[in-house]
């Protein structure tokens, strides 16, 4: 059998529960043992405003959500109007013919008109339900089981709003899916049945690797759109026995993970850009004290309060510049939602090695996101290693230098509370006892010696932060360059084009700094004509890579409108880069919400 | 300002027997000018630590940036000199790591009323078991003498040539609304009455606050001992601690006598460790990391 690929998209009002079923279509999908991958476009308004949610279905594990759109599920007029051109020839719409005076016209798709009125028995006027009537009718046009249909329902309903109403969300499902069995034809693509898989969004994803990392001081001060990891750890303090706390600000946020930290958990925070912004010189601090920390910036839409609820990948400098002066640190870009559970444990054991803080660079289409994992694939207990710590007894006869100078530049930590190893750590400069060096006598020699102590900590992390990687085939003619959350959609790209009989490969970027220059050169050197691909305005990665390590790329394609990468935004840019043109291809944003 | 003496820590000596105030000299010479008055502080700590009974290692002493916030390297216990503003924040965090650590907190007017602020009143509203000291000199005395949120109407300073022409804030009457349950003044000047102030305040089980009368003796000419020595005066032996109306009217008093001593102590309230489920197997730094497979078992099935 081919591979199955399928798009639902479902389009209304918010408050018109079409999350619920978005979350429950990415559920009877996951239970059938079918892969997703879901992109939510929406506003910011809690009511009012337009919300677009593309699902989309395969047999084999998918990270983006695809190019054209099967079935759209129209909850109300404006989403019919606006959506009836994105069906793909062969498609379907769903819409409620009671709102609809003119049949829309589209004679390459299928028209699934449903009078709601009549399939809910005139129960429920105020069209509460309507999008699990219409979910009913979607899910046999593509084959789903009505059983696992109703389980879910149950699941849903029946512990939070009772009985009755589970049972009419029954009824209306039930009259959705066999109206539609009755009266529309089924996709000629069905539903298979495999192993069941489990699925999560992006943010739960870095708080469920937060939790295994041994992560248990969590704080935040809540902001779009990396709530969803404080609602995780929130949810599951009491039971991982995690410490999470909401603060008043971002400042107090990072210090007190800074605090939390020094005294000797594993601690960690996320916000956005504007609360990354806040927190810049606590993390200086934390390179300065030498406290190793985990801060996740979510980036949305930049800059200013920009856009809450777009996507860009427009904070890669802010992160590098992030505080005053030069200390050590670790940039992160997790490639996709499952890498972003495993990243958190590898940061943490990198920072608790050098002593330093340690920053993932998420954006919105990563972590409100959601897909599909095998529930055998999470690895609940990775390594943790906590590094050079003291925490035992044992009585020092008072010796102990909290920032000696070694050869790797990293220094025990004695965490507080230890006997015989009592310290002062400080913000100002200071010498290998803690002792400050900034005030009255700044010693230059004193200066220069624990910078450079601090400084070989880099060479360390570098050298032990795997290059990246190039996929595709060796002989390409074009080489696409990306990093972070665009690995997927980059490389069906890439696929496609090669398909195509345009040779194209791919080296993409997980761990942004420090570079290792060799090793990284040693990649970059593979590349046929490059083009970066990055959501952003003025290409901050292809602007780090060339000062890093020399490499210039030759074409650019950059999106800055908000909405994620589609692959076939890519492959047209790379079709008007190929044959060496130079020059920076924006994409044209088709579905807009 | 005064030349550092002597720069390097004192080896840390396993204390025996009782210890006393040496025991937590760290043996580095405040670089304060002679006569500051934030000697008179450090001394009252030194000897409300020693008469707590831990050891050194117990004790955490937290700062922000300043003069009077260089004290933790003054005092031989863990300590943090954190960035200007944040020691509440960071005191917080290092808190609910760690419960069983005695964290006390030091700093200045502008450090914890000013740029502090926004951290000052909510950490008393979450009632946080942190001792804050305030080295109010109604001054900014590491960046040489501008006007602070607690210099007083009129007072020249760098900043303010023709006079302050802002309301100072009233910590005191700020402290008893926002939740700190346990607010008091001293006077570097009575660092007898001082040490049992801090003292008292560590035993307190919540957020303990101690706006300390430290005249910076270089920049604010007005607020000097001279100028407080007449003027403070040990609130009234009948004072009723536990009433908030009462305790307000004596924190708004101003003038030719200043109040000083405990304004208002709440004994009931439950500090925000003793309301967090999560620290009943003790203090979160000591919990073993990670999680168990069948609670990640027991995730995944909530996500199918
Ligand atoms: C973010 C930031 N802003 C400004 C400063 C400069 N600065 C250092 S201490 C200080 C004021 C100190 O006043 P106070 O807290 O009252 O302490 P004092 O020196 O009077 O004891 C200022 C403004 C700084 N270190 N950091
Ligand atoms: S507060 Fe004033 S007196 Fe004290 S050290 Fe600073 S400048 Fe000198
Ligand atoms: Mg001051």
């Amino acid at each position: 059998m081919a591979n199955y690929d399928f798009v639902v998209a479902v389009g209304g009002a918010p408050g018109q529960g079409i999350d619920t079923v978005g979350k429950s279509m990415s559920q009877i999908c996951a239970r059938h043992g079918l892969h997703v991958f879901t992109y939510s476009a929406y506003q910011s308004l809690i009511r009012g405003g337009h919300t677009f949610l593309t699902i989309r279905i395969s047999s084999e594990p998918v990270a983006n959500h695809g190019d054209k759109i099967d079935l759209v599920i129209a909850l109300d007029r404006n989403s019919l109007e606006k959506h009836l051109p994105h069906v793909a020839p062969g498609g379907a719409i769903i819409y409620n013919s009671d709102d609809v005076k003119q049949a829309p016209e589209r004679e390459d798709i299928q028209l699934c008109p449903i009078s709601y009125k009549e399939l809910s028995d005139n129960t429920d006027r105020k069209k509460l339900m309507l999008n699990i009537c219409m979910f009913g009718v979607a899910l046999n046009m593509v084959g789903g089981d009505l059983a696992v249909l109703e389980d879910i329902i149950t699941l849903t309903f029946l512990k939070r709003k009772g009985q009755a109403i589970t049972d009419a969300n029954l009824a209306v499902a039930r009259a959705g899916y066999n109206h539609a069995a009755a009266h529309f034809n089924p996709f000629e693509a069905q539903f298979t049945k495999q192993e069941p898989l489990a699925f999560v969004d992006g943010n739960s994803a870095m708080a469920m690797g937060g939790a295994a990392a041994g992560v248990k001081f969590y704080c935040a001060y809540p902001m779009s759109p990396s709530t969803g990891v404080l609602k995780w750890m929130a949810d599951n303090a009491r039971d991982l026995s995690i410490m999470v706390r909401q603060c008043e600000d971002e400042i107090s946020v990072i210090n007190m993970v800074i605090g939390a930290a020094h005294a000797g958990c594993r601690a960690m925070c996320a916000t956005s850009g504007g609360g990354f912004a806040l927190m810049t010189e606590a993390i200086g601090s934390a390179g300065m004290m030498e406290i190793p920390i985990v801060v996740i910036n979510v980036q949305r839409g930049g800059p200013s309060t920009g856009l809450p609820t777009k996507t860009e990948q427009g904070d890669l400098w802010q992160l590098l510049g992030a505080s005053q002066g030069d200390f050590p640190k670790i940039i992160v870009s997790p490639t996709s939602i499952m890498d972003g559970f495993d990243t958190i444990p590898e940061l943490f054991n990198l920072v608790d090695k050098f002593q330093c803080p340690g920053m993932v660079l998420s954006d919105l289409t990563l972590s409100m996101g959601f897909t599909t994992f095998a529930p055998e694939s999470v690895n609940w207990q990775p390594k943790i290693d906590r590094g050079e710590l003291i925490t035992g007894a044992a009585q020092t006869n008072g010796d102990y230098l909290r920032y000696q100078i070694t050869d790797s530049g990293i220094s025990p930590r004695a965490i507080p509370g230890t006997p015989g190893h009592v310290h002062v750590v400080a913000t100002d400069d200071h010498d290998e006892d803690g002792g400050l060096i900034s005030d009255e006598f700044t010693n230059p020699h004193k200066r220069r010696d624990i910078m450079d102590k601090r400084q070989r900590k880099m060479e360390g992390i570098a050298a032990q932060l795997p290059p990246p990687t190039l996929e595709g085939p060796e002989d390409a003619e074009i080489t696409l360059i990306g990093w972070g959350s665009t690995h997927s959609v980059i490389g069906e790209a890439a696929q496609q084009l090669t398909e195509a009989g345009m040779p194209t490969n791919h080296i993409h970027f997980k761990w942004l700094y420090p570079i290792d220059e060799d090793a990284v050169n040693a990649v970059l050197d593979k590349a046929a004509h490059a083009v970066v691909v990055e959501c952003n305005y003025t290409g901050q990665f292809a602007r780090f890579l060339r000062g890093e390590t020399g490499f210039k790329a030759a074409g650019h394609i950059r999106k800055y409108d908000g909405e994620p990468f589609m692959p076939h935004h890519i492959v047209e840019g790379a079709q008007e880069l190929f044959g060496g043109k130079v020059g920076v291809y924006v994409p044209y944003q088709e579905i807009v919400v | 300002m005064a030349r550092r003496e002597r720069r390097t820590r004192v080896k840390e000596r396993p204390v025996v027997g009782a210890p006393t105030a040496r025991d937590f000299a760290s043996g580095v010479s405040p670089d304060w000018c002679p006569g500051c008055g934030d000697f008179g502080v450090l001394s009252s700590l030194q000897n409300a630590y020693a008469k707590l009974g831990r050891g050194n290692h117990e004790h955490l002493t937290v700062s922000g940036i300043g003069c009077s916030s260089n004290l933790p390297g003054y005092v031989q216990t863990y300590g943090m000199h954190t960035l200007h503003g944040r020691a509440l924040a960071v005191a917080t965090g290092a808190k609910m790591a760690n419960h069983e650590m005695n964290v006390v907190v030091t700093g200045g007017d502008g450090d914890g009323y000013g740029i502090g602020g926004n951290h000052f009143v909510h950490t008393m509203r979450k009632n946080v078991d942190l001792l804050y000291i305030v080295m109010n000199n109604q001054i900014y005395g590491l960046t040489v003498g501008q006007t602070s949120p607690t210099s007083l109407m009129g007072m020249k300073t760098y900043s303010t040539p023709f006079g302050n022409i802002e309301e100072p804030i009233n910590p005191i009457a700020l402290a008893i609304v926002a939740g700190a349950t346990y607010v008091a003044r001293g006077f570097s000047g009575n660092p007898r009455q001082l040490a049992d102030l801090m003292y008292n305040g560590m035993q307190h089980k919540g957020f303990a606050l101690i706006d300390v009368f430290s005249p910076c003796v270089t920049f604010n000419k007005d607020n000097t001992f001279d100028f407080f020595k007449p003027r403070v005066q040990e609130l009234p032996e009948d004072h009723d601690v536990s009433d908030k109306g009462v305790a307000l009217e004596q924190a708004v008093k101003w003038g030719d006598e200043i109040p000083i001593g405990l304004f208002y102590q709440d004994t009931e309230r439950s500090s925000l460790e003793q309301m967090e489920p999560v620290l009943e197997n003790g203090p979160m730094a000591h919990q073993p990391l990670g999680i168990s497979k069948e609670q990640g078992e027991a995730i995944i099935r909530r996500l199918m």
